[in-house]
């Protein structure tokens, strides 16, 4: 009886996260389009419902009906599957994570995390990882050469700054002892002070760096750089396939932004009079702008000179942070 | 003059040359401009810049098919044929000085004497294709009659639907409701321009 009531519950849980966080990655395209155009002196989206809002809707309908394109020479199958790879292992990397503080609904204590396992870091970790399969098989799938340029560049970058983060989050961990998320945020339970961003600077600012990278967002996007290589990876989707590459990326962004709030800037505790959970949505809203901000700021970085910045300059750092804290513990 | 002077022909006196940032010459020069460009905060200048354009809202958009664009009156887009203000007769005389005067050739008219003996336009053309809107046509006119419009939203299938006279004359209907502008656009008279005509002397 228990355990249905568990399986019920989780079932629940994991369909009110994917439709939500779908549908914040799909109002994240149009509050990007805003925040773009604001930045820029445009209005962005006007004509479609008001202010633009219903664009979303619009644009979605576009993807559904569009043509779905194979290219002849294409590897029928894994091109197929591959943009299903990259949405899944995004939504799939959530199951982890907790959004906020427990709360009470008619009686019945309700924890917001899918399922509360003693790795999690490392579970989202490693997830994440798999969905550089997602942009690989994509690229060498599609039969064309900017789509295998691009899928060579997500190798290399995403692979090579899964070493940054891993090396960036041992730091915090060797404090904290845990790799529960629900631990390392109770760690920063005792207001400002406590946050990790204070005592791991260093950490925060290069897991936020492999964060950009791995979300394939701005300053580091060389992958789908179309000013480089057309739209790498993705130059041959089209319609929904295109999408669910675009709702992973979206997904992976609020999976970030989660994570860095929890990580490093308190988590879901509340401050002062604030309750947790509206400092969480604070928190996760001030990063996803920031991805946005920073896309509209910052000029691209050359794929030779993000090699050289990932091996040279944050490998070290992180391995000098590491030792850093662990002289300190001892 | 010497060799050297030949070679050195593309530095004009006023020329500053710029040498910008020196290359670093060795390793631990590297490492210093690296140090240097990390902790001066460039990066954040720009997002401040990006960050205050946003907060100011200062959009430049023009939401295009609700809101049109205002063109200069002098602005020399596709051409109109003014009518007299008292008969709602056409203006021109057929004096041909615009055919005339048509650097790009595209003006063709027909004139014919009509049963009063006088002069009258039967064909006027202008070959949209070929035209270049320098506004001679509009300067020479000395009837005012051809002037240049401010609609610059020219689409069409063939460029040969803008050239005939009944698409450039006033429609009679806009003439009687009193819509024609006298001077509207390019080759128009200036406002003042009964102020700046002096009277000729007649007295001697």
């Amino acid at each position: 009886m228990f355990e249905t009531a568990v399986l019920v519950e989780t079932i629940v849980k994991a369909v009110i996260v994917v439709a939500v966080v779908a549908g914040m990655a799909g109002f994240a395209t149009f509050i990007e389009r805003k925040v773009l155009a604001f930045m820029q002196r445009r209005l962005g989206p006007m004509n479609v419902g008001p202010y633009g809002l219903l664009q979303l809707a619009a644009d979605g309908i576009k993807l559904f009906t569009k043509e779905d394109i194979v290219p002849q020479n294409a590897v029928k199958p894994i091109f197929m599957i591959a943009p299903v790879i990259a949405a899944t292992t995004a939504f799939v990397a959530m199951a982890a994570v907790p959004y906020f503080p427990e709360f009470t609904l008619f009686g019945y204590v309700i924890h917001p995390i899918i399922s509360d396992i003693n790795v999690a870091l490392l579970y989202v970790m490693g997830v994440a990882s798999v969905g550089i399969y997602g942009p690989l098989l994509a690229g060498m799938s599609s039969a064309n050469k900017w789509s295998l340029l691009g899928a060579a560049r997500a190798v290399v970058q995403m692979l090579s700054f899964e070493v940054v983060t891993g090396l960036s989050v041992l730091a915090p961990i060797m404090m904290i002892g845990s790799l529960s998320l629900i631990d390392i945020n109770d760690y920063q339970s005792d207001g400002l002070t406590s946050w990790l961003i204070w005592k791991q600077p260093l950490a925060f600012i290069l897991f936020a760096m492999a964060g950009f990278m791995e979300t394939n967002r701005a300053p580091f996007d060389t992958i789908e750089f179309e000013a480089e290589v057309v739209a790498g990876y993705a130059t041959e989707y089209s319609g929904m396939r295109w999408g669910l590459f675009f709702i992973g990326e979206y997904a992976n962004m609020i999976t970030i932004s989660v994570l860095v709030s929890i990580l490093f800037m308190g988590g879901y505790n509340s401050l002062w009079f604030i309750p947790g959970a509206v400092m969480m949505l604070v928190k996760v809203s001030f990063w996803v702008f920031l991805f946005l901000w920073v896309r509209a700021a910052w000029p691209h970085i050359r794929p030779d000179q993000l090699m050289w910045v990932c091996w040279k300059v944050l490998m070290p750092l992180a391995v000098i942070n590491i030792l850093i804290t662990g002289f300190v513990l001892i | 003059m010497e060799l050297k002077d030949f070679k050195q022909r593309n530095i004009s006196p006023g020329y500053i040359f710029l040498e910008g940032e020196k290359a670093p010459e060795n390793g631990w020069q590297a490492f210093q401009k690296v140090v240097k460009r990390t902790l001066k905060g460039e990066l954040f200048v720009g997002l401040w810049i990006v960050f205050r354009e946003m907060i100011r809202f200062d959009i430049h958009t023009i939401q295009y098919p609700a809101e049109k664009m205002e063109m200069s009156p002098r602005y020399r887009a596709i051409h109109r044929l003014l009518r007299l203000f008292e008969s709602g007769s056409e203006r021109c005389i057929g004096c041909g000085l615009c055919e005339k005067i048509c650097i790009s050739n595209c003006i063709r008219m027909d004139t014919h004497i009509d049963e009063k003996s006088r002069k009258m336009v039967s064909e006027y053309s202008i070959n949209f294709g070929r035209c270049i809107f320098c506004g001679y046509c509009a300067e020479v006119c000395p009837e005012l009659a051809i002037v240049h419009g401010v609609e610059y939203e020219n689409a069409s299938e063939q460029r040969a639907h803008f050239g005939l006279k009944e698409d450039m004359l006033t429609p009679l209907d806009t003439f009687r409701a009193n819509e024609q502008k006298e001077f509207p656009g390019f080759g128009a008279l200036s406002d003042n321009a009964d102020e700046a005509v002096k009277q000729t002397p007649l007295a001697y």
